[in-house]
């Protein structure tokens, strides 16, 4: 089992941050892996409510994703089910993931903690069994010396390899 | 997400599966190059063996093997190991862009409001 944590923190209070986070209006301003556009966002912000998000790519290609609000607590806290409807990673067709959202109030607005939990897919299934994550790891070291990755990304794979 | 060569990643996984390919390549990396009968002398296998973990990896793209004369030298091609880095790391990047681009929304939303005295 595979899981992503990232912590970041914003100037902005917790509400503003959560509005950003579940607005059809907010989501389209940052959804993606890239500067390719959110086509559709729908959002039902309330326990067993859905959500469904479809971005295009720089590349021109489209992906939809889809889940369910499991946990809603205004402005604090979000949690969803999360899953590829048409395109993302072809490997995972059918499988659910988990999505929590924290928001915490911090002085300079809010500190937010951003888990993708349950990203079990064949080939990371497989870096467990064979032990190949941890040969890129030990050799992240060759890229390093060429610039090309930093220890912070060193630290992430031993994370996503766990 | 589409960024990546499907059948170069199966390629690559596929010669990392084994052992004794991951310290091949482990040496590779630390010592730049070697030749095939430096590359074969820790293990308990025999040259045959050793050259057929070598074309697995050559297919994968993972090594570059130069003749001059009777040596044969490997070295390391780290190219197909960084688009597999990529792969792994690649929700870290989806999630990493959208959090950024968040924030910056928000931020300005926050600018906003404050600028209407709330």
């Amino acid at each position: 089992m595979n899981s992503l944590t990232l912590v970041r923190r914003i100037c902005a209070r917790p509400s503003i941050v959560f509005e950003a986070l579940t607005t059809p209006q907010g989501i389209a301003q940052w959804w993606g892996p890239d500067a390719g556009p959110v086509l559709l966002a729908e959002t039902d912000v309330r326990s067993g409510g859905r959500f469904r998000v479809r971005f295009r790519l720089l590349d021109g290609t489209e992906h939809e994703s889809t889940g369910e609000y499991l946990d809603v607590v205004e402005p604090k806290r979000l949690v969803m089910s999360w899953q590829w409807t048409s395109g993302g990673e072809p490997d995972e067709a059918g499988e659910v993931s988990r999505i929590e959202i924290d928001l915490k109030r911090i002085d300079s607005g809010t500190e937010i903690t951003f888990t993708h939990a349950r990203l079990k897919t064949d080939a990371s299934r497989a870096s467990h069994e064979s032990g190949w994550a941890g040969a890129l790891d030990k050799l992240v070291r060759h890229f390093s010396a060429e610039g090309i990755v930093d220890r912070k990304i060193h630290g992430s794979i031993e994370e996503l390899a766990r | 997400m589409v960024y990546y060569n499907e059948r170069q990643l199966d390629r690559t996984f596929a010669a990392l599966v084994d052992r004794t390919r991951r310290a091949i390549l482990a040496r590779l990396e630390r010592e730049q190059s070697a030749s095939v009968s430096e590359l074969a002398k820790p293990f308990a296998i025999k040259l045959p063996a050793v050259m057929k973990h070598l074309d697995v990896l050559d297919d994968a793209g993972l090594i570059t093997r130069s003749k001059a004369g009777r040596i044969v030298t490997v070295r390391l091609r780290p190219e197909p190991m960084r688009e597999a880095l990529d792969w792994l790391r690649r929700y870290e990047r989806f999630w990493s862009k959208s959090l950024d681009r968040l924030a910056a929304y928000a931020e300005t939303k926050e600018a906003d409001a404050r600028k209407k005295g709330r």
